[in-house]
């Protein structure tokens, strides 16, 4: 079913430093900033580009055709344009589907700003309207329901979550863009205010103001650019059951759907052994342990010895999140493409001091829905 | 082009003002099952889903997630697009990307909207700039009634002429089982309704309508073998040019759609599309769109609209018979609507359109409109690129 892919590549990433308010910014302007700014990155000019998908949604944005204001602030006067409504990681999937199916090169921009509105209203909207609404389900009380069958499931105690929370923090550090850059012990994380048990304060990621946008070309655009380029090796996404009570909260089977997918597309059998950086959706500490399950780094319910262990620490054999995580600075939408561009920069040796030396495979990662009922796994290579 | 795609198979829902027996992702597996059963194709056999529909309607966020059970999607890719009006047709495009891009090899594209559960008006207003465009262009209304009236300063069109719009596509809907109006109407009629936005009157534009529907790509080499007569995408070409209503001129024509139009008949080798293509389903929301966009479609020159209709050369029998299925002033699932446009083309090349069907069409033309004057349009063909 899925052919050899062409040879595609990542030519130009923009992000913008992830703060809870851009007071003097509507995201008309993140988005005009952000397609400046790729196109600087990338060498290539707005003449290059013959394509554009942009990535919003209507309810973060309070305005249907959340997709109109931005559409001339990402450079698609006159072109062909589409825009996918999710997370920025399936915005950028399309986008290179495009290039794929004939485009030269697709430039992909992601918007949001938390700021402006009340994403619990917002995240309760992805529950039915009939029967779920009512109860006050969002994203940090649902998050919590996965939390607690992850733990039951596997005895995981609260201590183990927070040791992420110190990790990605503490990785922040060397993340200009990061908005909670932060030296914890797991002391502070477990003493921090209880929003909806287990999850804590220090356990959730902000609600942060943020723009992204990269650019995909074909082989030819990606010579054209003056950026190393980074290849798309592997890319797939896959979605479960809507209802929660529906799923094994403990079991990601759509993200091992789609991780298997994009690891037989890249050619890879053993991703232990075949990543030397991961970018993953860390939007609650429980999170990352449950999504390397989900990824094949380790067996069910070993998740959280990865760290135990030191493994995806900055210093372990598998560094997880050095740009600090959705723990550090979480824009909706843009999260997951976000992760797509710190992993570029990762592969083009360009992370600074969130560098991990030598990397030449990276993983990105982005979700949609509740409790990641929906994955989109990005294998991305500094070789052809 | 990398790889040619077809629509194989095509299935809606019976339109309606209310499916109060029905919630959304019970309408949306309709047409589903529906698409599936018209090719013969289980939900197992299909590689990947693109749904749209423009959410602030029915307040779900997260409608691609949220249909799973009812789209087929559980444990496949699914995504959402959604662009306005234009979503049907961008949905579409979608679906061609992912086979054209060869990562899968059997699509399927929904388009769905429960009008019933809106407040239409009040979602559609949120869609202005709320500082620069809101106070004046207010709903899907008014920037319209612009339009018409500029029209018809500029070539001395009149209010009859559109009217003539709405009575054809009135009358071609009832030929047309799924469409959601079928009652015909009279110019006398259009007249003496009642007017909402000088000169747009209640007969002259689209409903709201509660529908889905769905349809089947797939790549070349997969589509033969599902059917004898795949509709090949030939063309697809999108211009969402505005942001702001004020940027609009409204002595210019349909910019978006004489572009888009342009690209995708140079991509086909169209010179002469009136007299090269044999049916056209256009987004037309209301009468007077079908005098003027005709002219930016290249099928007359500009101010020749009313002529053109008037001669019937867009009624069925004529020389490039408009909107066979009653069109959008007949049926308006908005998140659908575009999506129609494409699938009733499609209908119309793979000769399954029943009374409705165009005699040997070889070549068909879909497009769509919404947003801020946007315009996709799409070429479908009996012949594989």
């Amino acid at each position: 079913m899925e052919a050899a892919m062409d040879n595609i590549a990542i030519v130009g990433v923009a992000q913008t430093k992830y703060e809870r308010r851009k007071r003097d910014k509507t995201y008309y302007d993140l988005v005009y900033e952000m397609t400046r700014a790729v196109l600087d990155d990338s060498g290539l000019t707005l003449e290059d580009i013959d394509n554009v998908v942009t990535v919003s949604n209507d309810f973060l944005d309070g305005r249907t055709i959340s997709s109109m204001a931005v559409g001339e602030a990402a450079g698609a006067h006159d072109k062909n344009i589409s825009t996918v409504e999710g997370d920025g990681a399936f915005g950028a999937f399309y986008g290179a589907m495009r290039v794929l199916g004939g485009f030269k090169t697709t430039l992909v921009v992601a918007h949001s700003k938390g700021s402006e509105g009340d994403l619990k209203h917002v995240t309760n909207g992805m529950f039915d309207p009939v029967y779920q609404r009512l109860l006050g389900l969002e994203a940090i009380s649902s998050s919590a329901i996965q939390a607690n069958v992850y733990m039951d499931r596997y005895g995981i105690s609260e201590e183990a979550f927070a040791l992420v929370s110190v990790k990605n923090h503490g990785n922040a550090m060397n993340n200009p863009y990061a908005q909670m850059p932060m030296s914890l012990s797991v002391e502070d994380v477990m003493k921090s205010r209880r929003i909806a048990d287990p999850i804590k304060l220090l356990d959730c990621s902000p609600v942060s103001d943020g723009a992204a946008a990269v650019i995909i070309a074909n082989e030819k655009y990606a010579r054209k650019a003056k950026t190393k380029p980074v290849w798309i090796r592997g890319i797939a996404h896959c979605a479960e059951e809507y209802f929660i009570g529906d799923r094994d909260l403990a079991v990601p089977k759509s993200l091992r759907n789609a991780s298997k997918r994009a690891y037989t597309m890249a050619g890879i059998t053993d991703p232990f052994n075949s990543f030397d950086v991961v970018e993953l959706y860390d939007a609650f500490s429980y999170m990352e342990p449950l999504w390397l399950e989900g990824l094949g780094f380790c067996d069910p319910g070993q998740g959280p010895k990865l760290l135990e262990n030191g493994i995806t620490l900055m210093s372990g054999k598998l560094p997880v999140n050095p740009s600090g995580g959705l723990l550090s600075g979480h824009a909706l939408l843009v999260a997951g493409l976000a992760r797509i561009v710190e992993s570029t920069l990762q592969l083009r040796g360009e992370a600074g001091a969130r560098q991990v030396e030598g990397a030449k495979t990276a993983l990105a990662h982005g979700i949609n829905g509740p409790c990641g009922q929906s994955h989109c796994v990005w294998v991305l290579s500094a070789e052809e | 082009m990398a790889r040619s795609v077809a629509i194989v198979g095509v299935g809606q829902t019976d339109h309606k003002s209310h499916r109060p027996d029905v919630n959304g992702r019970e309408m949306i597996y309709e047409a589903v099952k529906k698409a599936l059963d018209d090719c013969e194709l289980s939900i197992k056999q299909i590689d990947a889903v693109v749904i749209g529909n423009m959410d602030h309607f029915e307040s779900i966020n997260y409608v691609d997630t949220w249909s799973v059970e009812g789209s087929g999607a559980f444990m496949k890719p699914i995504m959402k697009i959604t662009t306005g009006g234009t979503t049907g047709a961008s949905v579409a495009i979608a679906a061609y990307y992912h086979v054209a891009s060869g990562l899968f090899d059997k699509v399927l594209a929904i388009g769905w909207e429960k009008n019933s559960e809106s407040d239409t008006t009040g979602a559609i207003i949120t869609c202005s700039d709320p500082i620069w465009d809101r106070f004046s262009y207010s709903g899907a209304i008014p920037s319209l009634a612009t339009e018409a009236s500029a029209y018809m300063k500029q070539y001395g069109a009149t209010q009859a002429d559109a009217a003539r719009v709405a009575v054809r596509d009135r009358n071609h809907a009832l030929n047309n089982p799924h469409a959601h109006l079928r009652t015909p109407i009279t110019v006398e009629d259009v007249m003496a309704s009642p007017m909402l936005a000088y000169p747009i009157k209640l007969l002259d534009v689209c409903p709201r309508s509660d529908g889905a529907v769905a349809a089947i790509f797939a790549g070349d080499g997969v589509a033969q073998k599902i059917t004898s007569k795949p509709a090949w995408v030939e063309a697809c070409s999108v211009r969402h040019t505005y942001t702001w209503f004020g940027d609009v001129d409204y002595n210019e024509g349909l910019v978006s759609l004489q572009r888009a139009s342009r690209e995708a008949y140079e991509i086909v080798g169209i010179k002469s599309p009136a007299d090269e293509l044999d049916v056209a389903e256009l987004y037309l929301p209301y009468s007077y769109a079908g005098l003027k966009w005709i002219e930016d479609l290249g099928f007359c020159v500009p101010g020749e609209g009313p002529k053109f209709i008037h001669d019937g050369h867009t009624d069925m029998g004529g020389k490039i018979p408009v909107n066979p299925s009653g069109g959008v002033i007949s049926t308006n699932c908005i998140g659908a609507t575009a999506l129609l446009r494409v699938a009733e083309a499609a209908i119309q090349v793979m000769g399954k359109a029943g009374q409705r069907q165009v005699p040997d069409v070889r070549r068909a033309l879909a497009t769509g409109f919404g947003g801020c004057f946007w315009s996709d349009v799409l070429i479908l063909g009996a012949k594989r690129p």
